[in-house]
């Protein structure tokens, strides 16, 4: 649980940004994109923390007798001591009459924890691979092929085969959805050293004798962050999405776990009589990916304004 | 540029070969024996043994892996565990629909979206710029079997407009399978339309600043002609890379779409092929996407030097 937690918390806006960008936290909460990104994210996050408080109903339990429910059902239960009370499924109930309130809030966890993780992993491979390849130049041109290599798969192939490979579980859904990704990662960091390598206070730390693992760690990475906050951003949006997908297509996080991907697919074959099993999950889907893009947006503008210009 | 064109063809081997070791070391590193898949529970060792000298699975890997390239190039992909047939018969039994799909996504995409790009960056700051952009944000996250479903509900089912699911050759009729393709060709279009509108704003949003625009308008020529006969034409380059980039998503989503839809194609046989572990399908399929890919994005290349006579090489 607090794994979870500590997972969940690096979804939030980013530490403090290298000496130059001061201010640009208030700047960027006056950026209307990224105040409203950064509200309902922060909401989704509260709502996923705080299921258990949200729902009484547990997200794994199967009731054969409310089974298909359109949403609103009213639903008595019988308590151990004899008191009765009703509890409401207010998005109705799926075809092993699991509550889709419950699932819905439950998954918001799965897709904030596959958002965050494979956009920390990502970054921190990208980048080691990245920094490296940019200063060393035999190494450059293999791991540069090597990407270019991965990058010609398109990504959500390469999660599908990649998630193949193994037993379909939560750790090997970020490993299929951290793989396509370092590429664009490796991509960044390299530009961003290609163009740092000749400026003068570079050459200046060279002159004096710094050790390459110094020079980079001092005075080259410093320059990668404000960029790859935004990718990151971006990254965990497009994860989020791809978990998603490939819960939908059954190669996912098991069907038992709720996840907003895994509802969907279990409302698939229902759909034309009770298409609130796809409805709701979607929607949270949808906005929270919403939120991320737009939070991703606001940052770009505030920390990398040349980016922003590019695209 | 016959120069150029060598060039660039022989760039493309080094990325391919890449794929190619990462779709055979799948194999290699997944659990089991392919030859006992193939000869079934059934089999005797002794069938086993065979099956593995015909495969050549008896050799040493670097061997192997030739011996498997090699075969790749005389359309061998091998047969499929779980099909049980030839997966180069395979695959060609399942081109014709997801040909269609992507055809018709792409036709719609850019219809839709460079009229729609330019508009906004001719309109810029104004409530049509803003719709337009906030659409492209939009696109960029409603997850496009989300999109699919609603647009089932929706069209097929409340108002019994166009059929729900399915696929119909195009052999038996090009009515009945364009009338089957729109939704999916909508739903798969979202995304890609997005992608290809932002850019399109910005790039033409360059190009606007330009002496030659105000010189076009100074002439007298109308709004139309300078946005499509000055603008668009020198903001191209962008456009045209990012439509050849978006190829891969296009993919991605066809393999959602088709499952969406019911659509017998190659994304459709990607998933059931992952579904059932049969790797030597899995694996031709990324191949062929892959390559389909890496040569869409070399003609991009190419087409450089037709839209922009300034690009010489």
């Amino acid at each position: 649980m607090s794994a979870t937690a500590d997972a969940l918390g690096l979804e939030a806006p980013p530490g403090p940004p290298p000496a130059p960008q001061r201010g640009a936290l208030r700047r960027l909460w006056k950026n209307p994109a990224a105040a409203i990104g950064a509200t309902i994210l922060a909401l989704i996050l509260v709502i996923g923390l705080a299921a258990p408080l949200l729902t009484p109903i547990n997200p794994g339990e199967i009731n054969p007798v409310y089974r298909n429910k359109k949403p609103g059902t009213e639903e008595t239960v019988r308590r151990a001591d004899g008191t009765k009370t009703t509890i409401t499924h207010w998005m109705g109930t799926d075809s092993l009459g699991r509550d889709i309130y419950s699932r819905v809030v439950y998954g918001a966890r799965a897709s904030l924890l596959v958002g965050a993780a494979v956009a920390v992993i990502s970054i921190a491979i990208g980048l080691f691979i990245g920094l490296v390849s940019g200063y060393i130049r035999w190494l450059d041109a293999i791991a540069m092929r090597v990407m270019d290599g991965l990058m010609a798969i398109p990504a959500i192939l390469l999660a599908i085969a990649v998630v193949s490979l193994s037993k379909a579980g939560l750790a090997a859904v970020i490993i299929a959805i951290v793989v396509p990704e370092i590429p664009r990662v490796v991509r960044l960091v390299r530009s961003v050293v290609l163009s740092i390598r000749e400026e003068p206070y570079v050459e200046a730390a060279i002159s004096v004798g710094t050790p390459t693992p110094l020079l980079l760690v001092r005075h080259v990475l410093p320059n990668t962050i404000a960029p790859l906050v935004v990718q990151g951003t971006y990254i965990a949006a497009s994860a989020i999405l791809i978990e998603a997908i490939l819960s939908f297509l059954g190669v996912g996080i098991p069907p038992e776990t709720p996840t907003w991907g895994n509802i969907m697919a279990e409302g698939r074959t229902l759909f034309r009589v009770f298409p609130h099993n796809i409805l709701y999950p979607g929607i949270f889907l949808a906005l929270t990916v919403l939120a991320v893009n737009m939070l991703g947006d606001g940052l770009r503008d505030t920390l990398d304004p040349r980016m922003s210009k590019r695209l | 540029m016959l120069a150029y064109i060598g060039k660039r063809l022989l760039a493309t081997i080094p990325v391919m070969a890449v794929v190619a070791v990462f779709v055979f070391a799948m194999l290699r590193l997944t659990p089991g024996d392919p030859a006992a898949i193939i000869a079934g529970a059934a089999a005797t060792s002794q069938d086993i043994a065979d099956i593995r000298t015909k495969l050549g699975l008896d050799r040493p890997i670097v061997s192997q892996f030739f011996v498997w390239i090699g075969r790749m190039f005389t359309g061998d992909f091998g047969e499929s565990f779980f099909f049980k047939k030839q997966v180069a018969e395979l695959i060609a039994g399942r081109i014709e629909p997801t040909l269609m799909l992507a055809t018709t996504t792409m036709i719609l995409s850019i219809a839709v979206a460079v009229p729609l790009g330019v508009l906004a960056a001719w309109k810029q700051g104004t409530w049509i710029d803003r719709i337009v952009m906030g659409f492209s944000v939009l696109g960029f996250s409603v997850p496009v079997f989300v999109i699919g479903y609603v647009l089932i509900f929706v069209f097929s089912i409340e108002l019994q407009w166009l059929p729900v699911q399915g696929y119909q050759p195009l052999s038996e009729g090009l009515w009945g399978c364009l009338v089957r393709l729109v939704l999916p060709s909508v739903t798969l279009s979202v995304i890609y339309i997005a992608l290809i509108a932002r850019i399109t704003r910005t790039s033409v949003l360059e190009v606007l600043g330009e002496d030659y625009i105000r010189t076009a308008r100074a002439k007298g020529l109308t709004n139309v002609v300078v946005l499509m006969r000055h603008a668009l034409r020198n903001a191209a380059v962008p456009i045209v890379t990012v439509i050849g980039i978006g190829i891969a998503l296009l993919i991605g989503g066809v393999v959602v779409t088709e499952s969406v839809f019911s659509i017998p194609g190659l994304g459709r046989l990607t998933v059931d092929a992952v579904l059932a572990r049969d790797y030597p399908t899995v694996q031709a399929v990324i191949l062929l996407f892959s390559l389909v890919y890496v040569l869409v994005n070399l003609l991009v290349d190419l087409l450089y030097t037709f839209l922009d006579p300034r690009i010489r090489y």
